[in-house]
């Protein structure tokens, strides 16, 4: 099995929770933005950039980079903050997002930002570009892994199963597909809303390799970026269980917090919370 | 009128181009034998990717394939492409720009037999409102020829519209195409006819049989329709004080609907649009005949240029 020593679990444990601070105070400042869907992916954007990607921010442009798309582009202020904090622009951007002139837009933006692979914003599109790329480097070496960190509102829109499709039949194991699970959407619980179950199956019979972990786990996400990169047959899909809101009591598990900014009394407890909590 | 059909004749400049240019590759959804990029297929099946039905991934699979620096042209019917895809094209290619190069087949009423759901009567008027996308529209085989590698070399995406059909020769092999720059067919004084695609030819015929009323008709061959070439069309709505657009197309957000945007606000001259004019149309027996009968004849434009003469001051 893959060794990953404790201290890098718990340095990625603190940049996560750095992602939920910045993310925190940028939604805060803006007045704007989504920190639910952010919170829930904070782990698997520190393990991908703070260790598994092959990438170099002095060079957002080398070739044989690993790319990364963010296919729920909702959670931009999480990215951003990952980018920020990886070195791709200064950490001060972040408090320019949404502002005019400034190139960290409300949805990622791939040709204002540093680092930002794919434009992306409504749900669902990032599997079939994953694809294209994955098609692109048999083609045009060097090659190079596509990541994809997908919601589950993706995973309800049609282009995303044809993205599977077209993954299927191309088997690019060049590809996994991160999807952040959290069973929460704009208007109320995944479950209810558009049910995905028996969502296993599905990418089963859709001829994915799935792993599935607990996506605020970080050595299990790791140990399954690792185990991606050995199946060779089939694209993966780590599917991780995670928590929307998560690190902030009161906005775990809610669809409230999907979209919505806190008061001054809310910014200050979730504040509290995410620099008191320990993994 | 030539002798194969626009689509031949652009599956065959692709096959071709293909062999120039290893970047290029092509994906089609399951209509490769009436798109004809088979031809390509056929020639270099590890550069082509039949995608089935699923044309809203096609594209977002461009886009990829784009981005990892190939050269992709998606092909489907132009109703398909522009309609089921349209929020992709909008956010993966165009607000992206990556480097795609879409390809609607079966261009405005070309597709008779198949009827109103298979005719592309509004993909221009949705193409030209998606910043940073060109929006292109061969006169005739030739045109279609030229501009593969034309917009294969052009470094941002692309729109290009094709018939099903033969389209009238419009121009010999000596002709030279300019991404954004618009060609005067014929020179003319009293009107200028303003036509793109397969209508380019029926202006021609038109500025004919005007000309034996002894009214000199200009015509210009309008390929790209975005940009469009603003100083050709104001020089000719300066010169001849009256203008006819012809398109197959709805009239709705169309050529007719640039060419007016762009004379509007410069030198405004009576203008009379040429195009399908807010239906469906019907299903019909051939192109030449359905167009005939949905308003898009030779009279119609000849007619159109009386009307715009009678307004001009």
């Amino acid at each position: 099995m893959h060794h990953h020593p404790e201290t890098l679990i718990y340095d990625l444990a603190e940049i996560a929770r750095q992602i939920r601070l910045d993310v925190l105070e940028m939604v805060y400042r803006r007045k704007a933005g989504h920190p639910g869907g952010s919170f829930s992916c904070a782990e698997m954007l520190a393990a991908l950039y703070f260790h598994h990607l092959k990438i170099d921010p002095t060079q957002p442009d080398w070739p044989a980079r690993d790319r990364f798309l963010l296919s729920k582009g909702h959670a931009a202020a999480a990215l951003y903050s990952t980018l920020a904090r990886r070195g791709f622009f200064p950490v001060e951007d972040l408090e320019r997002w949404g502002h005019l002139g400034a190139h960290l837009q409300g949805h990622p933006d791939r040709i204002k930002t540093p680092g930002v692979e794919m434009s992306s914003g409504f749900l669902g599109h990032g599997l079939s570009v994953a694809v294209g790329l994955s098609l692109a480097q048999r083609l045009k070496p060097p090659h190079y892994h596509t990541y994809v960190l997908m919601s589950d509102g993706c995973m309800q829109s049609g282009v995303a199963w044809e993205g599977a499709l077209a993954a299927a039949k191309y088997r690019t194991s060049e590809l996994t597909v991160l999807m952040d699970y959290n069973d929460v959407q704009l208007d109320g619980a995944a479950h209810d809303i558009m049910p995905l179950e028996p969502l296993i199956d599905k990418w089963h019979a859709f001829g994915f390799t799935v792993l599935e972990i607990n996506g605020h786990n970080i050595r299990q996400i790791l140990d399954a970026l690792d185990t991606a990169l050995e199946i060779h047959s089939t694209p993966v899909v780590i599917l991780a269980h995670t928590t929307k809101g998560k690190g902030v009591s009161f906005m775990e598990n809610t669809a409230k917090w999907h979209g919505a900014v806190p008061n001054d009394e809310e910014f200050a407890q979730a504040l509290a919370e995410l620099k008191g909590y320990r993994v | 009128m030539s002798e194969i059909p626009q689509r031949q004749a652009y599956g065959i400049a692709l096959a071709d181009y293909g062999e120039r240019n290893p970047d290029v590759v092509v994906l089609d959804a399951d209509v490769s034998s009436s798109t004809l990029t088979k031809f390509f297929a056929d020639r270099y099946p590890d550069r082509f990717f039949n995608m089935g039905v699923t044309e809203a991934s096609m594209v977002d699979v461009g886009a990829g394939l784009a981005l990892g620096g190939a050269i992709p042209f998606v092909n489907t019917f132009a109703a398909l492409l522009t309609l089921r895809a349209c929020e992709q094209i909008r956010t993966c290619v165009a607000y992206a720009r990556t480097n795609v190069k879409l390809i609607g087949g079966y261009a405005g009423l070309s597709d008779y037999k198949d009827g109103p759901t298979h005719f592309a009567t509004n993909d221009v008027a949705l193409m030209r409102a998606m910043p940073n996308l060109l929006v292109v529209a061969p006169s005739d085989n030739v045109e279609a020829a030229r501009m593969v590698p034309l917009i294969a070399e052009h470094d941002g995406p692309v729109y290009m519209r094709i018939s099903r059909a033969a389209v009238p020769d419009v121009f010999d092999e000596t002709h030279t195409v300019e991404l954004g720059k618009g060609v005067t067919v014929l020179p003319g004084s009293d009107v200028t006819i303003i036509g793109s695609g397969s209508m380019v030819g029926r202006c021609v015929q038109a500025a004919s049989a005007l000309a034996k009323e002894n009214i000199s008709a200009r015509v210009l061959a309008i390929h790209t329709i975005k940009p469009l070439d603003v100083e050709l069309i104001h020089q000719a709505a300066q010169e001849t004080g009256a203008l006819v657009t012809a398109e197959d197309h709805s009239v709705l957000g169309g050529l007719g609907s640039a060419v007016a945007e762009a004379v509007g606000s410069c030198y405004p001259v009576p203008i009379e649009f040429i195009g399908i004019c807010d239906t469906f149309a019907e299903t019909g027996l051939d192109t030449e005949s359905l167009m005939d009968a949905s308003g898009l004849g030779v009279a119609d434009i000849v007619a159109a240029a009386y009307r715009a003469l009678q307004r001009k001051r």
